[in-house]
């Protein structure tokens, strides 16, 4: 009798996309009062979300994005009392290494823009102080940028956590089951179609797209102008080597990421595209990619050398045309939310996206600014009324 | 990236034989082979082997001969010692020769990658002194090495029979053959008795090496059906119990114990592209999908050998003719009556040499309890990942094997897999009441094999400094 009470009172909503973003926003909406369903065409955490490389960072992100990354953070710090489980957080400290003084320049005046910006997460570190938090780097490094308290986590262990948080707030998960048609429902609701025999339709009051590499797709469907692509981002590990590095590396003028995890295996990445085949399901590495990435790497660290890979692959990951996500309320559709376009850098943002979600979804304004993440940034029609909305 | 227009992954029998038909129609192909020599593992060594004498090694090793000379004397341009680390759907080749990583592209693939031994997971495996008996079988090709005394082998299968019998007349002592054919095996395979009276050739020669295992007065336990490797810090003894004496653990001290419980296709590659791969009951194994051609069901990729499907060395030379033909019509090098007209006899006689397999495939078809091992037993061994473990994860609600690794890592060390990937499936399998097509396997990623760090970055394709593709180079 409850629940079929429930059933009339409660709103529901649907989410499309089973990974970080649709777990976080799944768990939020379900402990908010929502009946919850997460529709996954595959498994949770299939692509991006499950094989990413796990970097927990606040450093060196756009304007926009850190005032998101800083609440973000704050949440990993009590991830464990929020949904079971730390993911494997630890706060290693992210550092931003500078090959050349004109390197270094830059990393100054970033410091001071995010300072200027009321933030006071990045400070500058000289040579003498480098080499006395990251021994193993190549001499030639001048300085770097660094973030203490950020770090690195384990992706899919995370995501399980999320999931799992949703589940126990009343989420229900399909996986395996894919969208084949979005329709409107009289009402102002939602009908989903799939191409699941026992599930052949999916009513609910809001829509959640969290699609990652598929949210594009979905856009298109609902007449959404966006610009974003699909991308397989490559990853390369290592066998395991004795411990030689803390805080995760990056760098101020290459694509990279590097770290060493706790077994002691070394991962680098940095957001290098590999291939999509034409089903769009399958990512592949490429290989000209890997070695520059490997490249860069060996200039930064060139003792591991002889280090032995034992593994590559590529997540798929929705990489928008202006690199930061699209979150907020869709302008041409009542009740769609949209929260996807991490661009490679959404893992650390998970903690945070779903509470935004629920605000827009209870139909408050967020506590944290979203503006820029507006989807009609994309299209040019309504410049003028975005204009007028957001000023 | 330089275009070549047919390459041969593998230098076995099938890709030896692929090589010697393209050439002998005029189509230059580029041999791939990761080992120093010609031969593949059955051929192994065969032109340096230190044991000249025909007897030792037997003469279907030596049948090999005509085919390495073919090799060498064809215009076939055979490149030993390169390793292929990556593959993908366009035909994009990553070769590491010595320390340079390069990448070519061929229009044509013939993945001639043969078998591996199937991973035979029992308490005290991964002691040293515990190898394969395929693997010690290379160390005695190729070096005439014959392991310290007292030796143990345990397990099922033709290949066991063999090993114990070289290393007899190598000189080595072998203290017991362990055998765990299960009982019922002997009554499963007379079903399929017409196919090896045809076979005969295959009984004859496995009555032949029985005898003279018996003749050298060899202690041969049948029925076994529990095994552990003793020891500590290295092998010291094996344990075991027979179906007849369920209840005792019977013990001998040895120092080398060598495991086989038959060859799987390695799947490394056809996975890694992405083929379909259906599960042989028959065979317990995956095996890639390919018609009677050998061509896959990947645009331009074609499969001889025993990496389609186990059928001997005999079997897999008829198929490299096959795939190599297929791949000179789909080039436009040889026509479609050609095609029929030279596939046809090849057909006949590779026919002829399957027709035993569903007998020998029964005949020594491991029994359940060795494929999914107790929970103490370490199945994953780069990760350490005990069966146990295996079990309670799929009890968390884990499916399939893809899933497994992102929970344990179980199959995500160096050996990519190899050694563990057939256990976690059936194990899986079992655990959620699934086929193995429902629960799958591992999604290969390259290297196929570890690579440096530094070889990989030698790769930079387009980087200057990058090594070219050697036009001129040619190895024979």
């Amino acid at each position: 009798m409850e629940r079929d009470r429930d059933r009339f009172v409660k709103p529901t909503a649907l989410v499309i996309g089973g990974g970080l973003h649709g777990a976080s926003a799944a768990t939020q909406l379900a402990r908010s009062g929502f009946r919850v369903t997460v529709v996954e065409k595959n498994y949770a955490g299939r692509h991006a979300s499950g094989v990413n490389a796990g970097g927990v960072r606040r450093l060196g992100r756009h304007p926009a994005e850190i005032p998101l990354a800083v609440a973000a953070l704050e949440r990993w710090q009590r991830l464990e009392a929020l949904i079971g489980d730390d993911g494997g957080f630890h706060p290693c400290g992210q550092i931003k290494v500078a090959e050349n003084d004109e390197n270094m320049a830059r990393l100054v005046s970033r410091a001071a823009e995010v300072r200027e910006l009321g933030f006071d997460h990045e400070i500058t570190l000289s040579r003498d102080e480098l080499r006395r938090r990251v021994p193993a780097v190549a001499p030639h490094c001048v300085g770097a940028l660094a973030c203490d308290g950020d770090g690195a986590a384990n992706p899919y262990r995370t995501l399980t956590a999320w999931r799992r948080q949703s589940q126990r707030e009343g989420a229900i998960w399909r996986e395996g089951v894919r969208v084949t048609r979005v329709d409107r429902a009289p009402g102002g609701g939602w009908r989903l179609s799939t191409d699941h025999p026992d599930l052949p339709g999916l009513d609910a009051d809001w829509l959640i797209n969290c699609a990652g590499g598929w949210a594009g797709e979905l856009c298109g469907a609902l007449d959404e102008c966006v610009a974003m692509q699909a991308q397989a981002l490559m990853l390369t590990i290592t066998e395991r080597v004795t411990p030689f590095l803390g805080p995760v590396i990056g760098s101020a003028s290459r694509a990279l990421s590097f770290k060493q995890m706790d077994n002691g295996s070394v991962m680098i990445g940095g957001g290098i595209a590999g291939c999509i085949d034409t089903g769009g399901e399958r990512a592949d590495v490429r290989l000209a990619g890997l070695a520059e990435n490997v490249q860069t790497a060996l200039g930064l660290f060139p003792f591991m050398r002889d280090v032995r890979v034992v593994r590559t692959w590529a997540g798929i990951e929705g990489v928008t045309g202006d690199g930061i996500p699209v979150l907020g309320l869709s302008w041409r559709h009542p009740r769609l939310i949209h929260s996807f376009g991490y661009s490679a850098h959404g893992f650390q943002l998970s903690a945070i996206t779903g509470e935004i979600v629920r605000d827009l979804a209870l139909e408050r304004e967020p506590a944290l600014p979203i503006a820029p993440f507006d989807i009609r940034r994309f299209d040019s029609s309504s410049a003028a009324a975005r204009a007028s909305h957001t000023h | 990236m330089k275009t070549i227009p047919l390459a041969i992954i593998g230098a076995g029998p099938a890709g030896m034989a692929a090589a010697r038909t393209a050439a002998r129609h005029g189509l230059r192909p580029v041999v791939f082979d990761e080992q120093p020599a010609p031969g593949g593992q059955i051929y192994r060594a065969l032109e340096s082997t230190p044991l000249r004498d025909p007897e030792l090694l037997g003469q279907d090793y030596w049948h090999g001969r005509s085919l390495i000379e073919a090799l060498r004397r064809e215009p076939v341009d055979y490149r030993p010692g390169h390793m292929v680390w990556q593959l993908t759907r366009a035909g994009e080749i990553g070769v590491l020769a010595g320390d340079t990583a390069a990448l070519i592209r061929a229009e044509r693939v013939v993945l001639a990658t043969g078998a591996q031994e199937r991973p035979f997971p029992v308490p005290g495996w991964t002691l040293p002194g515990v190898m394969g008996a395929g693997a010690a079988q290379v160390l005695l090709k190729t070096s005439g090495v014959v392991a310290r005394a007292p030796m143990i082998l345990a397990g099922s299968g033709p290949l066991l029979y063999l090993v114990a019998v070289q290393y007899l007349r190598a000189g080595a002592s072998v203290a017991a053959i362990l055998e765990t054919t299960p009982q019922e095996n002997r009554r499963l395979a007379l079903a399929h008795i017409g196919g090896a009276i045809r076979g005969w050739r295959y009984l004859r020669k496995g009555a032949g090496l029985l005898r003279e295992l018996k003749r050298a007065g060899v202690r041969h336990e049948r029925h076994v059906v529990a095994l552990r490797a003793e020891g500590e810090e290295a092998l010291t003894g094996v344990g075991w119990r027979t179906a007849e004496r369920p209840d005792d653990w019977q013990h001998c001290e040895a120092t080398t114990l060598l495991l086989h419980h038959g060859v799987v296709p390695n799947v490394q590659m056809t996975r890694a592209l992405g083929g379909e791969h259906d599960w042989s009951e028959q065979q317990l194994c995956w095996r890639p999908r390919r018609d009677a051609f050998g061509r896959s069901d990947i645009e331009n990729f074609f499969i001889a050998g025993d990496g389609g499907g186990i059928g001997g060395a005999r079997a897999a030379q008829l198929q490299g003719e096959l795939a190599a033909l297929a791949a000179l019509e789909s080039l436009g090098h040889i026509d479609g009556p050609t095609l029929a007209r030279e596939a046809a006899p090849v057909r006949r006689k590779l026919d002829a040499e399957l027709v035993v397999r569903p007998f020998l495939d029964a005949l020594y078809r491991p029994g359940d309890s060795w494929r999914r091992p107790d929970d103490e037993v370490v199945v994953c061994r780069c990760e350490e990942i005990s069966a146990g473990e295996i079990r309670r994860v799929a009890r968390l609600g884990c499916a399939g094997p893809n899933q497994m690794k992102s929970f344990t890592r179980c199959g995500m060390g160096p050996c990519q897999g190899r050694l563990c990937g057939l256990t976690v499936s059936e194990i899986l399998a079992a655990e959620n009441g699934q086929s193995l097509e429902q629960t799958g396997y591992y999604r290969l990623r390259p290297p196929f094999k570890p690579i440096t760090l530094g070889q990989l970055a030698s790769a930079a394709g387009d980087a200057p400094g990058a090594p070219a593709w050697n036009e001129t180079e040619t190895a024979s």
